[in-house]
């Protein structure tokens, strides 16, 4: 830190702090004025939006607007089915596209530079695009469950999480990552006999973590967040997701009061997390663009 | 050593496949079978129910989505050879739907309706569309990318610029520019709803306070002339960050000692952003551009809980019609005629920014 010393310089400082909190209060205020309204009954909530007052947790504080929302819809069920669908994914996709990848890096088979320029051309596809085929396709396949085999994937947990277990982008950041390793760890590992699994189990995946973490937000960032594939896949509220728990909420006379409980209940977690883990979330979004 | 060679590559041939093996059969089947699926329907009438098989129909979903034809309307005469002018002193013209109604001679103009016109001397040159929706779905995406992506990558590299200073607590500031970003859209869509509300909306009592009390109160999301700017100004708002952080990852790729140097030749700010900051960011810019683009040609949920498409189609958008006509409606073959469209669009626009942007 330079050391200030002119009060011109001091002047330009306290301009650029100025700056900077102006722009940090245009994206904040949306969201603080969720959290603080979602503790206002529905009349108090649209008279203050005429004031500082929207701002403010002031006034006639409660709970009552979250256990409404309790009342309305099954949220606890909503936020289990995604935090569940969330996990498995994440996980089950780590795994795989990283082995994946690993394959890609250091094992040559024929093929294997075509199929992988195939992967990433297929990052270019927007997802609800296809969604409508993808429906197609998981209505027509079989499901081995505790009552025998069934067919058609719709309303249920599968349909959530097998769909995602792999995708093009957690596969290329891996590959991005493991082609800076040194290909001597593998050759050594290679020469006191371990097998590949080994290799990628034992001597890869230990000295990863960045990447995992990079990959893991990414992902979870992606399927917590979902809306129009659960949307479509799952009719009953057994399975629903908290994105499409927001329906209950649109209403004729929408109850804000409510509204804002659910959005805020969605969304603090994800807010703490993040904070907490700042500038993992922050890497892990610069590393999706540092080669390009 | 020859039949060891050619085991080693084998047990890697097995091997590599073993471990991709899962990965790729899931993404060919979930990604790569549903994208075909989409461009063999688009050339067939599928409907996700019907009685009846089927049909190959050719290129008919697409001339009926791109079917575009021009009309001249000469103002009407009287059996003198003069202008008919009516009481208001207005000329008056045939209807249109006189010649896109079963009018032998115009077959070609058979079901269209008008888009947009003109006036040419006396007379009104028509330009009509088979499929309006589709045709403002289409003005609409090309209108959000052509302003999103140049703006966006812009305030991004503003913000970029910002935090990349040195200042005590500069961490602070930038979580928080990135905070939205980690916000689900849905949940961002919903909110803006309410700050967008015609009556007790934030944005509205913010301008009147800032304007004292001048400003008339607009209803952002249920004006045609105000519906998608609104959405662009939310979407702005939550993206930014992202790009913001992808902008500060260049930034922080260029050597600290191009700066020295430019410090002794005694180079100002400006001379310093456009002859080290702005080379060195090349390759970000070329990324950022393509990505923005890809991103804002998928427009789709914040039109689905905003607007619906409304006000008078104002807010359709490409991805919003594929997904209504191929779910909504059950008309898979003309909402995958749209997505393949899109593909097509945004694979062109990205193979032409890479062009322009290469390496010389």
């Amino acid at each position: 830190m330079a050391a200030v010393t002119s009060p011109n310089q001091r002047l330009k400082i306290s301009l650029k702090y100025l700056l900077l909190i102006l722009v940090a209060l245009i994206f904040v205020f949306p969201i603080v004025f969720m959290v603080v309204s979602s503790f206002k009954p529905d009349l108090q909530l649209l008279r203050d939006t005429s004031s500082i007052r929207a701002f403010l947790p002031i006034g006639d504080i409660s709970l009552d607007n979250y256990f409404a929302a309790f009342r309305r819809a099954p949220v606890g069920l909503f936020v289990f089915n995604s935090i569940f669908v969330t996990t498995l994914t994440v996980i089950g996709s780590l795994f795989l596209c990283s082995m994946a990848a690993f394959a890609f890096v250091f094992l040559e088979f024929r093929g294997k530079e075509i199929v992988l320029s195939i992967i990433i051309a297929t990052l270019i596809v927007p997802f609800e695009t296809i969604a409508v085929p993808m429906l197609m396709v998981v209505n027509s396949l079989p499901w081995i469950g505790g009552s025998g085999v069934t067919w058609g994937w719709l309303n249920t947990y599968h349909v959530q999480i097998v769909p995602f277990l792999a995708d093009a982008l957690t596969v290329f950041l891996f590959v991005q990552f493991f082609r800076d390793l040194p290909k001597e760890l593998i050759e050594a590992a290679r020469l006191d006999g371990a097998s590949w699994f080994q290799v990628y189990s034992m001597v890869i995946v230990p000295i990863a973590g960045p990447v995992f973490a990079t990959a893991a937000i990414l992902k979870f960032l992606a399927m917590y967040n979902q809306y129009l594939w659960p949307l479509m896949v799952t009719q009953s509220e057994q399975f629903r997701p908290v994105m499409v728990g927001l329906q209950y909420f649109f209403q004729l006379n929408t109850a804000w009061g409510e509204v804002m409980a659910y959005l805020s209940m969605i969304t603090l977690p994800v807010l703490a997390f993040y904070l907490f883990l700042q500038r993992a979330f922050i890497t892990s979004i610069a590393s999706t663009g540092i080669k390009g | 050593m020859r039949p060891n060679r050619s085991k080693s590559l084998q047990s890697n041939t097995l091997a590599g496949w073993l471990m991709s093996g899962p990965a790729l059969l899931l993404i060919t089947l979930f990604l790569i079978v549903p994208f075909l699926l989409a461009f063999w329907f688009s050339f067939t009438n599928q409907r996700l129910i019907s009685p009846n098989p089927t049909q190959f129909v050719g290129t008919s979903n697409f001339e009926q989505l791109l079917g575009v034809g021009a009309l001249v309307l000469e103002p009407e005469t009287a059996a003198d050879g003069s202008l008919v002018v009516a009481d208001d002193g207005e000329l008056s013209y045939p209807r249109v739907r006189e010649f896109t109604r079963n009018n032998p001679d115009f077959q070609h103009l058979n079901g269209m309706r008008e888009w947009f016109g003109w006036d040419w001397g006396n007379s009104k040159v028509l330009v009509l569309a088979r499929d309006l929706v589709f045709m403002k779905a289409l003005t609409n995406t090309l209108f959000f990318v052509a302003v999103v992506a140049p703006l966006q990558s812009l305030i991004a590299l503003l913000l970029a610029l910002m935090i990349n200073q040195k200042l005590l607590g500069i961490n602070v500031f930038r979580t928080v520019y990135f905070m939205p970003v980690v916000v689900s859209i849905v949940v961002v869509s919903l909110l803006w709803r309410f700050i967008y509300d015609g009556r007790s909306g934030l944005l509205n009592n913010l301008l009147q306070f800032l304007s004292f009390g001048q400003f008339q109160p607009v209803d952002w999301l249920g004006n045609p002339d105000t519906a998608m700017w609104a959405i662009i100004v939310m979407s702005i708002w939550q993206a930014v960050g992202f790009h913001m952080v992808i902008w500060l990852a260049g930034l922080q790729n260029i050597p600290l000692t191009l700066y020295e140097a430019a410090d002794i030749e005694g180079a100002s700010s400006w001379q310093k952003f456009r002859f080290v900051t702005w080379p060195g960011l090349r390759n970000t810019a070329v990324l950022i551009l393509v990505v923005i683009t890809m991103q804002a040609f998928a427009l789709f949920s914040q039109i689905d809980v905003m607007t619906n498409g409304g006000p008078l189609d104002s807010t359709q958008t490409l991805v919003f019609q594929a997904v209504q006509r191929g779910y909504e409606q059950q008309n898979i073959a003309g909402g995958s005629a749209i997505s393949v469209l899109l593909f097509l669009m945004v694979l062109t626009i990205s193979l032409v920014q890479r062009y322009v942007t290469r390496e010389r």
